[in-house]
Protein backbone atom coordinates (compact mmCIF):
# COMPACT_ATOMS: atom_id res chain seq x y z
CA UNK A 1 0.00 0.00 0.00
CA UNK A 2 2.05 2.89 -1.30
CA UNK A 3 -0.43 5.74 -0.99
CA UNK A 4 -3.00 6.46 1.74
CA UNK A 5 -5.44 9.33 2.18
CA UNK A 6 -6.92 9.13 5.66
CA UNK A 7 -8.31 11.03 8.63
CA UNK A 8 -6.31 8.98 11.12
CA UNK A 9 -2.90 10.01 12.40
CA UNK A 10 0.19 7.99 11.43
CA UNK A 11 3.28 6.64 13.19
CA UNK A 12 6.27 8.04 11.31
CA UNK A 13 8.71 5.76 13.09
CA UNK A 14 6.79 2.64 12.14
CA UNK A 15 6.46 3.85 8.53
CA UNK A 16 10.22 4.50 8.31
CA UNK A 17 10.98 1.06 9.73
CA UNK A 18 8.63 -0.60 7.24
CA UNK A 19 10.41 1.04 4.29
CA UNK A 20 13.50 -1.12 4.80
CA UNK A 21 12.11 -4.10 6.75
CA UNK A 22 13.33 -7.35 5.20
CA UNK A 23 15.20 -5.52 2.43
CA UNK A 24 18.97 -5.96 2.76
CA UNK A 25 19.62 -4.00 -0.42
CA UNK A 26 18.13 -0.80 1.01
CA UNK A 27 21.02 1.41 2.08
CA UNK A 28 19.09 4.60 2.70
CA UNK A 29 15.70 5.83 3.88
CA UNK A 30 14.74 9.51 3.54
CA UNK A 31 11.50 10.86 4.96
CA UNK A 32 9.54 14.07 5.38
CA UNK A 33 6.74 14.91 7.79
CA UNK A 34 4.61 18.03 7.31
CA UNK A 35 2.92 19.61 10.35
CA UNK A 36 0.18 22.17 10.99
CA UNK A 37 1.87 25.45 11.99
CA UNK A 38 0.42 27.35 14.91
CA UNK A 39 0.40 31.13 15.21
CA UNK A 40 -3.07 32.61 14.81
CA UNK A 41 -4.50 29.40 13.37
CA UNK A 42 -6.90 27.57 15.69
CA UNK A 43 -7.33 24.60 13.36
CA UNK A 44 -7.47 23.73 9.70
CA UNK A 45 -9.65 21.50 7.59
CA UNK A 46 -8.24 19.61 4.63
CA UNK A 47 -10.64 18.94 1.78
CA UNK A 48 -9.80 16.64 -1.13
CA UNK A 49 -11.20 15.11 -4.30
CA UNK A 50 -11.83 11.45 -3.45
CA UNK A 51 -10.68 9.16 -6.22
CA UNK A 52 -8.58 11.75 -8.03
CA UNK A 53 -6.42 12.33 -4.96
CA UNK A 54 -5.24 8.73 -4.78
CA UNK A 55 -4.66 8.61 -8.54
CA UNK A 56 -2.68 11.84 -8.50
CA UNK A 57 -0.46 10.63 -5.64
CA UNK A 58 0.12 7.28 -7.39
CA UNK A 59 1.03 9.15 -10.56
CA UNK A 60 3.55 11.31 -8.67
CA UNK A 61 5.09 8.22 -7.05
CA UNK A 62 5.27 6.60 -10.50
CA UNK A 63 7.13 9.60 -11.90
CA UNK A 64 9.59 9.54 -8.99
CA UNK A 65 10.17 5.81 -9.50
CA UNK A 66 11.02 6.41 -13.15
CA UNK A 67 13.44 9.23 -12.41
CA UNK A 68 15.32 7.72 -9.48
CA UNK A 69 16.47 4.28 -8.42
CA UNK A 70 14.09 3.85 -5.50
CA UNK A 71 13.10 0.65 -3.74
CA UNK A 72 9.99 1.51 -1.68
CA UNK A 73 7.85 4.62 -1.42
CA UNK A 74 5.18 5.49 1.14
CA UNK A 75 2.91 8.54 1.02
CA UNK A 76 0.28 9.31 3.66
CA UNK A 77 -1.84 12.47 3.50
CA UNK A 78 -4.40 13.27 6.14
CA UNK A 79 -7.75 14.96 5.52
CA UNK A 80 -10.38 16.43 7.83
CA UNK A 81 -9.88 18.76 10.78
CA UNK A 82 -6.37 19.15 12.19
CA UNK A 83 -4.93 21.26 15.02
CA UNK A 84 -1.57 23.07 15.30
CA UNK A 85 1.20 20.55 15.82
CA UNK A 86 -0.73 17.75 14.11
CA UNK A 87 0.95 15.75 11.38
CA UNK A 88 -0.46 16.35 7.87
CA UNK A 89 1.72 14.42 5.46
CA UNK A 90 4.35 11.69 5.42
CA UNK A 91 6.63 10.88 2.49
CA UNK A 92 9.25 8.14 2.83
CA UNK A 93 11.56 6.63 0.23
CA UNK A 94 14.10 3.81 0.45
CA UNK A 95 16.93 3.28 -2.01
CA UNK A 96 20.38 1.69 -2.27
CA UNK A 97 22.16 5.05 -1.96
CA UNK A 98 21.08 8.24 -0.24
CA UNK A 99 21.03 10.50 -3.30
CA UNK A 100 18.04 8.74 -4.85
CA UNK A 101 16.07 8.71 -1.58
CA UNK A 102 16.71 12.40 -0.84
CA UNK A 103 15.85 13.54 -4.36
CA UNK A 104 12.76 11.35 -4.78
CA UNK A 105 11.40 12.41 -1.38
CA UNK A 106 11.75 16.12 -2.20
CA UNK A 107 10.34 15.64 -5.71
CA UNK A 108 7.27 13.86 -4.36
CA UNK A 109 6.61 16.65 -1.84
CA UNK A 110 7.10 19.39 -4.45
CA UNK A 111 4.75 17.70 -6.92
CA UNK A 112 2.21 16.81 -4.24
CA UNK A 113 2.04 20.51 -3.29
CA UNK A 114 1.07 21.57 -6.81
CA UNK A 115 -0.60 18.50 -8.39
CA UNK A 116 -2.57 16.62 -5.73
CA UNK A 117 -6.13 17.91 -5.18
CA UNK A 118 -6.05 18.97 -1.53
CA UNK A 119 -7.22 22.32 -0.18
CA UNK A 120 -6.64 23.82 3.27
CA UNK A 121 -9.12 26.02 5.06
CA UNK A 122 -7.79 27.74 8.17
CA UNK A 123 -9.87 28.64 11.21
CA UNK A 124 -8.68 31.88 12.80
CA UNK A 125 -10.14 34.04 15.59
CA UNK A 126 -11.60 36.29 12.84
CA UNK A 127 -13.17 33.44 10.85
CA UNK A 128 -12.38 30.85 8.21
CA UNK A 129 -10.21 31.44 5.15
CA UNK A 130 -9.02 29.24 2.29
CA UNK A 131 -5.25 29.11 2.01
CA UNK A 132 -3.91 30.71 -1.18
CA UNK A 133 -1.56 28.72 -3.37
CA UNK A 134 2.01 30.02 -3.17
CA UNK A 135 4.11 30.90 -6.20
CA UNK A 136 7.12 29.53 -4.31
CA UNK A 137 5.50 26.08 -4.38
CA UNK A 138 4.95 26.34 -8.14
CA UNK A 139 8.58 27.38 -8.55
CA UNK A 140 9.75 24.45 -6.42
CA UNK A 141 7.87 21.99 -8.65
CA UNK A 142 9.17 23.65 -11.83
CA UNK A 143 12.78 23.05 -10.75
CA UNK A 144 12.34 19.37 -11.57
CA UNK A 145 11.24 19.85 -15.17
CA UNK A 146 13.64 20.91 -17.88
CA UNK A 147 17.35 21.36 -17.51
CA UNK A 148 18.26 19.32 -14.48
CA UNK B 1 -24.08 16.12 -24.41
CA UNK B 2 -24.39 15.75 -20.68
CA UNK B 3 -21.54 16.01 -18.14
CA UNK B 4 -21.19 15.96 -14.38
CA UNK B 5 -19.51 19.09 -13.03
CA UNK B 6 -17.86 19.11 -9.59
CA UNK B 7 -16.73 22.09 -7.49
CA UNK B 8 -14.23 22.05 -4.66
CA UNK B 9 -12.98 24.22 -1.79
CA UNK B 10 -13.73 27.96 -2.10
CA UNK B 11 -15.52 27.46 -5.40
CA UNK B 12 -17.81 24.84 -3.85
CA UNK B 13 -18.70 27.29 -1.10
CA UNK B 14 -19.28 30.14 -3.54
CA UNK B 15 -21.50 27.92 -5.72
CA UNK B 16 -23.40 26.69 -2.68
CA UNK B 17 -23.17 23.07 -3.88
CA UNK B 18 -20.59 20.48 -4.82
CA UNK B 19 -21.95 19.18 -8.13
CA UNK B 20 -24.20 19.86 -11.11
CA UNK B 21 -25.44 17.74 -13.99
CA UNK B 22 -25.47 19.88 -17.10
CA UNK B 23 -26.57 19.51 -20.71
CA UNK B 24 -24.11 21.32 -22.93
CA UNK B 25 -24.80 23.19 -26.14
CA UNK B 26 -23.15 21.53 -29.15
CA UNK B 27 -20.49 24.21 -29.46
CA UNK B 28 -19.06 23.49 -25.99
CA UNK B 29 -16.45 20.78 -26.60
CA UNK B 30 -13.49 21.64 -24.33
CA UNK B 31 -12.81 22.20 -20.63
CA UNK B 32 -12.19 25.88 -21.32
CA UNK B 33 -15.39 26.13 -23.32
CA UNK B 34 -17.30 24.58 -20.45
CA UNK B 35 -15.73 27.01 -17.99
CA UNK B 36 -16.70 29.98 -20.16
CA UNK B 37 -20.23 28.66 -20.62
CA UNK B 38 -20.63 28.15 -16.85
CA UNK B 39 -19.12 31.59 -16.19
CA UNK B 40 -21.93 33.03 -18.28
CA UNK B 41 -24.43 31.62 -15.78
CA UNK B 42 -22.63 31.76 -12.44
CA UNK B 43 -21.02 34.78 -10.83
CA UNK B 44 -18.91 32.45 -8.63
CA UNK B 45 -17.18 30.99 -11.67
CA UNK B 46 -16.88 34.34 -13.39
CA UNK B 47 -15.11 35.80 -10.32
CA UNK B 48 -12.85 32.80 -9.64
CA UNK B 49 -9.18 33.38 -10.37
CA UNK B 50 -6.80 30.74 -11.72
CA UNK B 51 -9.39 27.97 -11.77
CA UNK B 52 -7.88 24.55 -12.39
CA UNK B 53 -9.74 21.80 -14.20
CA UNK B 54 -9.70 18.00 -14.14
CA UNK B 55 -11.49 15.78 -16.65
CA UNK B 56 -12.26 12.27 -15.39
CA UNK B 57 -9.99 12.88 -12.39
CA UNK B 58 -6.90 13.96 -14.37
CA UNK B 59 -5.64 17.53 -14.22
CA UNK B 60 -5.78 18.93 -17.77
CA UNK B 61 -5.36 22.16 -19.71
CA UNK B 62 -8.29 24.29 -20.86
CA UNK B 63 -7.96 22.92 -24.40
CA UNK B 64 -8.70 19.35 -23.24
CA UNK B 65 -11.75 17.80 -24.93
CA UNK B 66 -14.94 17.12 -22.98
CA UNK B 67 -17.16 14.22 -24.02
CA UNK B 68 -20.61 12.94 -23.09
CA UNK B 69 -20.64 11.34 -19.64
CA UNK B 70 -17.38 12.96 -18.49
CA UNK B 71 -16.76 14.11 -14.93
CA UNK B 72 -15.34 17.64 -15.05
CA UNK B 73 -14.07 19.27 -11.85
CA UNK B 74 -13.25 22.94 -11.32
CA UNK B 75 -11.23 24.07 -8.32
CA UNK B 76 -8.78 26.69 -7.04
CA UNK B 77 -5.03 25.99 -7.15
CA UNK B 78 -4.29 23.14 -4.74
CA UNK B 79 -2.80 23.74 -1.27
CA UNK B 80 -2.05 20.34 0.24
CA UNK B 81 1.16 19.09 1.83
Amino acid sequence: MTVSVQEADFDGGAEIAALSAGDDDAGAVASFVGLVRGGEILAMTLEHYPGMTEQALQDIVGQASQRWNVRRVRVIHRVGRLAPGDQIVFVGVSSRHRGDAFAACEFIMDYLKTQAPFWKKEETPSGGRWVDARESDEAAARRWSGGS
Amino acid sequence: MSVKVLYFAGLREAMGRSADSVNLPVDVTTAGGLRDWLAGQHEAIRMAKNLRVAVNQKMVGLDAPVADGDEVAFFPPVTGG
